[in-house]
């Protein structure tokens, strides 16, 4: 007897962690934080089934749209060195299966989400996946230098959808949650692409240090950071806030506007002198600074049945 | 000696198979755990129509 899948034997099967990997895991762990802080800053107790199942969900629907961007962005992506090594790209998974797993998964976290949670939860991260796969990586990141502003407001999404989890509606804090990763996007991004100097331009992705220069680029960076300062700090005095968070916004924002000052006072030849140690130092410092925010936001809620989070 | 020698092919895909196995495992777990919580909270309704029938 022949065997006839000696015919069709490939060279390489896409194993579990290729298909992982499409679902960015890296943006779905800031994913999965930022919406259990909404579900446990709102004032709404939520059963611990009912919870890990719909930060599940959501953690699945934002990597679901991210394997639809990874499909989508293929051709760009393989230009890149930062995104050489990516399923596609590199070979590992046809863009097919990528697109088959982004839809499969939308619909599965949507449903669940609207099952394990409410209605509109569901609705809210069905809105979030069509934002970024269709609004933002279809039409407007290769059309607009302000792709990263509005890619921006995806990744805002998750708080909002683990606050509508616990409460079932919008409210003001969920909104500065929102906000707060909405403003914090632009600067942390235009960093990243003022040090990875090449791959955008080589990719004809318009971004802003490619359509308005890096001088316009570094002001930018300044204006965003600091209208983040009186957000951030601002967030501070509202029901979600606190002393501990306050403290950390001031010591924090104090921090990143310097950092974003000294970006703004440079030019490339001195940022070329030191191989961009500004711009990289603000990068990682955007890390922990969305990081800690959030981290202070949690652990205000998280005192407040003892009588210690908040205001009051 | 088996009748059928595992191919390559087999050997290779059997990880990603076993991967998947245990995520439908996982999933099917989970909408249980929900199912359970879901019908033991103390705000649990019947649909209209169920009522009817049981009364």
């Amino acid at each position: 007897m022949t065997d006839m899948t000696n015919n069709t034997v490939q060279e390489y099967d896409a194993q579990l962690g290729d298909y992982f990997a499409l679902l960015k895991p890296r943006v779905m762990s800031l994913v999965v934080f930022t919406a259990l802080v909404g579900l446990l800053a709102a004032p709404v107790p939520v059963n611990p089934v009912i919870a890990f199942a719909s930060i599940l969900f959501i953690a699945i629907g934002a990597g679901a749209s991210g394997a639809l961007n990874m499909w989508w962005d293929a051709d760009i992506d393989a230009v890149m060195k930062r995104t050489q090594g990516r399923p596609i790209p590199s070979g590992r998974v046809q863009p097919g299966e990528a697109l088959a797993l982004g839809v499969a998964l939308s619909g599965l976290s949507v449903m669940m989400l609207a099952l394990a949670a409410n209605l509109l939860a569901g609705a809210m991260l069905l809105f979030t996946i069509l934002f970024y796969a269709v609004f933002y990586s279809m039409w407007l990141k290769r059309r607009t230098p302000q792709n990263i502003v509005i890619g921006g407001a995806a990744g805002a999404f998750p708080p909002v959808i683990g606050w509508i989890v616990a409460t079932g509606s919008f409210s003001v804090e969920a909104w500065l949650m929102f906000a707060l990763i909405f403003m914090w996007t632009p600067p942390h991004f235009w960093a990243l692409a003022l040090f990875m100097r090449s791959d955008y331009d080589d990719a004809g992705v318009p971004m802003l240090t490619v359509t308005h220069g890096r001088p316009a680029t570094r002001r930018q960076i300044l204006i965003y950071t600091a209208l983040l300062f009186v957000l951030a700090v601002g967030t501070g005095f509202t029901a979600i806030g606190g002393p501990l968070y306050l403290a950390v916004a001031l010591v924090l924002n104090a921090l990143f506007l310097l950092g974003a000052w000294r970006i703004w006072q440079r030019d490339e030849a001195a940022a070329e002198a030191d191989n961009y140690a500004v711009e990289r130092k603000f990068f990682r410092l955007s890390l922990w600074y969305l990081f800690l925010h959030f981290g202070a936001i949690l652990a205000e809620a998280t005192l407040r049945p003892w009588g210690l989070g908040g205001w009051a | 000696m088996s009748l059928r020698s595992e191919h390559d092919l087999h050997r290779r895909r059997k990880g990603r198979n076993v991967g998947v196995g245990l995520l439908l495992g996982g999933f099917v777990v989970l909408v249980m755990a929900l199912t359970y919580v879901k019908i033991t909270q103390t705000d649990f309704e019947l649909p209209a129509a169920q009522r009817e029938v049981n009364n």
